[in-house]
């Protein structure tokens, strides 16, 4: 280890050991439940970045249609539980409406402008517009909350120094773990991924081996989109689904794989949980103040490594 | 796909800017020596020869009708559709500088031109007594836009230390943290409520809040702005800026500190965008987190794109597009639906017309009209 890497990490991680011997001892309780409120809102945020960052990482396409599809996959979660009473078909019909309505985007739209990055992302951000518009047309400006699963309702008790904490909210670490999993089972593992891979690596030359990257390009993209709308009916039930959420999703999203590094997966776990982390406890310690945290974090991490904490160079 | 097709598909970009006639050597170089100067001889100031031989009749036009609008149209016009087309128009202009001739399409010009706004609000009187400094105007307004210019250059040098497609993200996460800040901060910014009552000064026993009045300030403002921007892009500055816009490693490579050419782009978009804020700021007479929100950042990214995010002027005509658009489309249709109408229009912009409406007028002349093309400044998208 370098001596300029060493004093980064005294300079980072001191004064977050500092403040986390003095949370401990100031109130134990806070803290531990803080950190699990952390951990959980990051696996929500890695749910649906991990998506934004396979797209982007492949296409070189900044969909920031993403929060409008996290919206989309959200109301329709919504409908489909009310309609059921299953929430399992609800996650499904979130996953799939979303990744249909990415596909319908890359297919009937985004593919005609390849290679035209800035066209493309205006026109994810007019789709967006658009789409935030009708949804609230549909479903007014209303919050809609979502009851989670009876399996996963009340909470769960005798967890050491917690005591109790929420079984749907412990569930959403579960969530984000096999989401990661999967992931990189996917990628590492398959033939699809290995063409994901190698397209994020160099498109050209996957296109002159024989493979139809206009079928890789719309797999990739239905994906990330379902990944969106898998993250909105998980959080219609976490945080409740009101016009503007989408932002606020779209946001982290792009936090996320800013400080995690564009295009990987593993950067974009990374991002999540230094995000949920420094969002709660942002929020617990200093209401006003918390997205100043998240600026400082965005800042630091430009101005070390401009490409991202696991970023390389395109 | 086949291979050709997906060759053609990677390919298409620079083909396409290939193909395009090479506009940059005509604006750039002196006045072709070609056509023989008919003011030559006469005795005149350099400047007014200058505006003698550059002067259009349409510039005489536009000029009069600008002038002598707010004595023919109604306060309602002159105020609520013109005055807010140019305020509009000067935030937007400052992105098309920054995009057009920078090559960084930034979202966070809303965001500098609000940070001017609320630094106005704090620095100056507004409803809340204890938050406000209440600084007298000649000390505020300057602090304020000196503020904001300041925050400009930070956004500036944080979103170039990367590239390209790069910046819209890191301008866009800016922007909303910003948005994210003043809703929830209540001690400096008072939160959802935000900021009301700022009235611009009573200067010579004007109110410049009045129709007529802001109207010319606006105009002034608004005016002062294009035709710096119209100067800078010919000024050594901006030509460069406009190298490191098409090629940054030759830049680099003949001496140009490209880091700093994009920065001093940003401070400069952020004067232009500070003052439209101001003016912004007054026009409203509040600022609330609304303001800075999303749907403006995007709204003056709509605007310049609009009217063409490679010409100066195309702010402005997209400015009154969206104020028009934003004015009567309730007429037509439910007042709650004006985002599907304004996102509807920019889609199809984007998809069918991507240089906007100077860029469809342009395509319409060439189709149509005698054998002239209107060639932007752009070589490439940006």
């Amino acid at each position: 280890m370098t001596r300029t890497r060493l004093a980064a990490w005294v300079l980072i991680g001191g004064p977050i050991a500092v403040f986390s011997l003095w949370a401990m001892f100031d109130n134990t309780r806070l803290y531990f439940v803080t950190l699990l409120n952390g951990l959980t809102l990051a696996s929500l945020y890695f749910i649906v970045a991990s998506g934004f960052t396979l797209v982007f990482g492949l296409m070189r396409n900044v969909n920031l249609a993403h929060g409008s599809l996290y919206l989309l996959g959200g109301y329709v979660g919504y409908v489909v539980a009310a309609w059921t009473g299953w929430w399992l078909i609800a996650l499904a019909a979130g996953f799939l409406a979303a990744a249909l309505a990415g596909l319908l985007m890359q297919w009937g739209i985004l593919r005609h402008m390849q290679g035209q990055e800035l066209r493309q992302t205006m026109v994810t951000i007019g789709l967006s517009i658009v789409v935030a518009d009708i949804l609230l047309w549909i479903f007014t400006g209303q919050v809609h909350q979502m009851e989670a699963p009876e399996w996963l309702q009340g909470p769960i008790r005798g967890i050491p120094l917690i005591n109790a904490y929420g079984a749907f909210r412990l569930s959403l670490l579960g969530f984000g773990i096999a989401i990661g999993l999967f992931l990189w089972w996917l990628l590492a593992r398959t033939r699809v991924g290995m063409m994901i891979r190698a397209g994020v690596d160099d498109r050209a030359m996957l296109a002159a081996a024989g493979v139809n990257v206009n079928l890789v390009f719309a797999v990739t993209f239905a994906l990330g989109a379902g990944l969106a709308g898998f993250g909105g009916v998980i959080g219609a039930v976490e945080l409740s689904m009101v016009p503007g959420e989408d932002i606020r999703l779209l946001l982290a999203s792009l936090i996320v794989v800013i400080v995690g590094g564009m295009g990987s997966v593993v950067g974009a776990a990374i991002g999540a949980v230094i995000l949920g982390l420094s969002e709660t406890y942002g929020l617990a310690y200093a209401p006003t103040y918390s997205v100043v945290f998240t600026f400082v974090i965005l800042i630091l991490v430009l101005a070390f490594r401009p490409r991202g904490i696991m970023g390389r160079a395109a | 796909m086949s291979a050709a097709q997906w060759r053609r598909a990677m390919n298409g970009g620079l083909a396409a800017a290939a193909a395009r006639p090479r506009p940059m050597a005509p604006r750039t170089l002196p006045a072709a020596p070609a056509v023989e100067d008919p003011y030559a001889a006469s005795d005149a100031p350099r400047w007014l020869k200058h505006l003698w031989r550059t002067l259009a009749p349409r510039h005489v036009f536009v000029g009069a009708f600008v002038l002598l609008f707010p004595f023919v149209a109604t306060p309602f016009f002159t105020f609520q559709v013109a005055a807010q087309s140019l305020v509009l128009g000067l935030i937007a202009l400052s992105l098309a500088f920054l995009a057009g001739y920078g090559g960084m399409v930034s979202l966070a010009q809303m965001t500098v031109a609000g940070i001017a706004g609320y630094g106005l609000a704090v620095l100056g009187t507004s409803s809340s007594p204890e938050i406000s400094l209440a600084w007298p105007w000649w000390v505020a307004v300057p602090a304020a836009i000196a503020f904001a210019v300041l925050c400009a250059t930070l956004i500036g040098w944080l979103s170039v230390r990367t590239e390209g497609i790069y910046t819209i993200m890191i301008t866009l996460a800016i922007g909303v943290a910003f948005y994210f800040l003043v809703l929830q901060n209540y001690s400096v910014f008072n939160g959802f409520e935000g900021l009301r009552q700022l009235a611009p000064p009573t200067v010579f026993g004007i109110n410049w809040r009045a129709p007529m009045p802001f109207y010319f300030l606006s105009l002034f403002c608004a005016m002062s702005g294009y035709f710096l921007v119209r100067y800078i892009v010919r000024a050594p500055f901006g030509v460069a800026l406009q190298g490191v816009r098409d090629n940054p490693r030759r830049m680099e490579a003949l001496g140009f500190n490209v880091v700093a050419h994009r920065v001093a782009a940003y401070a400069l978009a952020g004067l232009l965008a500070a003052v439209g804020g101001l003016l912004l700021a007054w026009y409203n007479a509040l600022m609330t987190p609304g303001s800075v929100g999303t749907s403006w950042m995007i709204n003056i990214l709509v605007i310049a794109v609009l009217g063409g995010l490679k010409h100066p002027i195309g702010a402005f005509l997209g400015a009154i597009v969206f104020v028009l658009l934003q004015t009567f489309a309730i007429d037509l249709i439910d007042r709650e639906r004006f985002n599907l109408v304004i996102g509807g229009v920019f889609l199809a912009i984007v998809l069918f017309s991507p240089d906007g409406l100077l860029g469809l007028w342009a395509k319409l002349r060439s189709r149509f009209g005698p054998n002239q093309v209107l060639t932007s400044t752009q070589r490439r998208h940006p």
